[in-house]
């Protein structure tokens, strides 16, 4: 009888880790160059996270949560805040919110670009999508072992897996927001004489806007869950005490572990999710009603009221 | 050169390649037989018309016949296959992407059936688009976008968004946004197709009202006839492709030309549709008494005129028969004559009539030019056009 086994006779194992060998060793100066900035942000933005005393953060984090989203947000994401200080998983989650914006920052700075570039030419999508699709197929885990061998252990290669594993949902929506602006509004700035640039910056990108953010809601989900993951390689944060819990057989550690995750998710979540939603006041307006000026201001402001016309319940 | 646009043997093949269709079309194929032999679709086979400078220029069609098509090719959002666009005797097909732009930030302006307003910005912001993009000042751009929103009605709406605008005023701002670049030729693409019929007829009293001082050259897309009818100086039907017929609303519904276009007119309401003139005949001088002269037409009774060619009074037959033989009638004039402005529609000098009585026309300074007989009137409100049909004479006498 024929064994499956019997077919083994593929040694792709061997090829492809020939191959990343060869890539380690020949195109070093390359990955450290890719690594060279996101290490400084990340150190960055860290050491900031967590020189920032407590209540501090706390405030600072309310008031972001305000003026993207609104007042029940900021009072979940002060009892988020507090709780997780209450479980004394302050200085990892910190780290974790580190790990997540400077991911946010780097996708951001890579999605967008190739989005925008994707919505304007066929041929570029036609080349982007199927890398995706393998990018967001492939299982989290596997990304693992190509970045150690290329990036090494530690929270820095952790930080490259959770940005290549968080960008391509943003590319995607971006993608999709520009492609889906109504074609007649596209055709009335061609009719009006707009140039390529002034469609895309007059017309197709503040329409785009909701989509984008809603696929900014979707990096920040992944990179949440893939700054988890990370810890199996060395990356520091919540998920390392999971790890550790795991491996000490500590059901309890492990567990706050997890609550600091999920609160911290959901978080982040209602926030973008808020970001995303339409018909929101202009941000420069919510933040003079966070601090009570709008009705200082919006009488200077007549020549563009946006404050005083939907904002009050976005 | 009194034509702003002139568009020459237009062809619009929707193709890449569309070579072996402008073959077959040049063989004398037509729309569906090309489309069978090449699966491409036939957007214009050898348009040509001349909208001339302050005309409202109706095109119209079915869904399919290529109207739009047509509309979109004048600016280029349709790149036509062959053929010329002459907009004040410069080639727009011809024009490079650069040249091509300052057409339609100048030139050429467009009101889009869904009015195609940007969402997230305010009526104004909306006005000022096309200013915007031509990189005016915001200053400038402001208040000539203020100015054009008070021409439409909407001043007091320019810092609302266009969700919180109904769909009469949405249009108003399309339009506000077209006038604001000051371009010469509009482009209506179903403007109003969107509308409620109310908002509609609305909306099209007031474009005729703006039309008056504007005097901008329309380009106004429309399926439906009566609003053809209503706007139009000039009206192009359109089907396959091809314009079918061209001419005035009157000559149109007077003769069709075709079976086709004939389907259009049967239900049009004449009665609005042609004036006195259309159906006066002129009078005949039948004797001059004294100051005042006498003219009759082909029923029983006359007018008599005085010297500056008014109407003073109303000969009866009896009268006009002693006239006829030379008696001095100078007496018998009565004046409860009838007279209809040359200009007024049929249906006002209905309800002018009384009984078989002649009703004068007369022109706008008050001067007979014609006589017009209830009967007359009577038959050119109820008939129907026949693909042959003779129009109605509209010789006119000055008397």
């Amino acid at each position: 009888m024929l064994e499956a086994d019997d077919l083994a006779i593929f040694p792709v194992d061997v090829w492809i880790s020939d191959a990343v060998q060869w890539v380690a060793l020949n195109l070093r100066p390359l990955f450290i160059a890719i690594k060279w900035p996101i290490e400084n942000l990340l150190t960055f933005i860290d050491g900031i996270m967590h020189a920032t005393p407590f209540p501090v953060m706390v405030l600072v984090m309310a008031l972001l949560a305000y003026v993207l989203a609104n007042r029940n947000i900021a009072i979940f994401t002060v009892i988020v805040l507090v709780l997780i200080a209450a479980m004394g998983v302050w200085d990892p989650a910190m780290t974790t919110l580190a790990l997540i914006s400077t991911a946010i920052f780097f996708c951001a700075v890579i999605g967008l670009p190739i989005g925008i570039w994707s919505a304007r030419s066929d041929r570029v999508w036609n080349i982007v999508r199927p890398v995706l699709d393998v990018m967001q197929t492939t299982p989290t885990f596997v990304y693992l072992v190509p970045v150690v061998m290329l990036f090494g252990v530690g929270t820095v290669p952790g930080e490259v897996a959770v940005v290549i594993a968080a960008a391509p949902p943003l590319i995607r929506f971006t993608n999709l927001g520009i492609r889906m602006v109504d074609h007649e509004i596209v055709e009335a700035g061609m009719a009006f004489g707009a140039n390529r640039r002034q469609l895309l910056w007059e017309i197709q990108i503040p329409m785009a806007i909701p989509t984008i953010l809603g696929g900014l809601n979707q990096t920040v989900l992944t990179a949440m869950v893939m700054s988890v993951v990370v810890a199996m390689i060395g990356a520091e944060g919540l998920g390392l005490i999971v790890l550790q819990g795991i491996g000490r057989l500590d059901v309890g550690r492990a567990a706050i572990g997890g609550i600091a995750i999920v609160l911290l998710a959901m978080m982040l979540d209602r926030i973008t999710q808020k970001m995303a939603e339409p018909k929101r006041a202009s941000a420069r307006s919510r933040w003079l009603a966070a601090f009570n000026l709008d009705r200082i201001f919006s009488r200077r402001d007549e020549g563009e009221p946006v404050a005083t016309q939907s904002g009050s319940n976005a | 050169m009194t034509e702003r646009l002139q568009i020459e043997n237009l062809y619009k093949i929707f193709s890449n390649q569309p070579q072996p269709a402008m073959d077959l079309l040049a063989r004398g194929a037509d729309k569906d037989e090309v489309q069978a032999e090449t699966g491409m679709v036939v957007g214009l086979n050898n348009v040509s018309l001349t909208v001339p400078t302050g005309a409202m220029y109706m095109i119209m069609g079915l869904s399919g016949s290529g109207k739009s098509t047509l509309a979109r090719c004048v600016n280029r959002l349709n790149e036509p296959t062959a053929g010329r666009i002459l907009l004040d005797g410069e080639d727009i097909v011809a024009l490079n992407d650069h040249d091509l732009r300052e057409v339609r930030r100048t030139r050429i302006s467009m009101v889009f059936q869904h009015f195609a307003l940007l969402p997230n910005r305010t009526v104004i912001e909306n006005v000022e688009f096309g200013l915007k993009l031509r990189g005016l000042a915001v200053k400038k751009r402001r208040s000539r976008a203020e100015d054009v929103l008070s021409i439409v009605g909407l001043d007091r709406w320019g810092y609302h968004f266009p969700h919180e605008l109904s769909g009469g005023m949405r249009q108003r701002v399309g339009l506000a946004r077209a006038l604001a670049t000051d371009a010469d030729v509009l482009v209506m693409d179903e403007a109003f197709s969107a509308l409620d019929p109310l908002i509609r007829t609305e909306m099209q009293d007031e474009l005729l009202r703006l039309q008056r001082s504007l005097k901008k050259t329309i380009l106004f897309i429309t399926h439906d006839f009566q609003e053809a009818l209503k706007l139009g100086n000039v009206i192009a039907i359109m089907a396959d492709g091809k314009v079918m017929r061209e001419g005035t609303p009157q000559s149109i519904v007077s003769e069709p030309g075709s079976d086709y276009v004939a389907a259009f007119t049967n239900d049009v309401d004449r009665s609005r549709l042609f004036d006195a003139a259309s159906v006066m005949q002129a009078g005949t001088p039948v004797a001059s008494a004294g100051r005042v002269k006498v003219v009759a037409g082909e029923g029983t009774g006359g007018f008599a005129l005085n010297d500056e060619g008014r109407v003073v009074g109303r000969i009866d037959a009896a009268s006009l028969d002693r006239a006829r033989s030379g008696g001095n009638i100078d007496a018998e004039a009565q004046s409860d004559f009838l007279s209809v402005r040359r200009d007024s529609k049929l249906l006002d000098v209905a309800r002018m009539c009384r009984g078989t009585q002649d009703l004068a026309v007369t022109d706008e300074d008050g001067r007979f030019v014609g006589i017009v007989s209830p009967s007359k009137v009577l038959a050119a409100i109820s008939a129907t056009s026949q693909a042959g049909s003779k129009r109605p004479t509209e010789e006119t006498l000055h008397a």
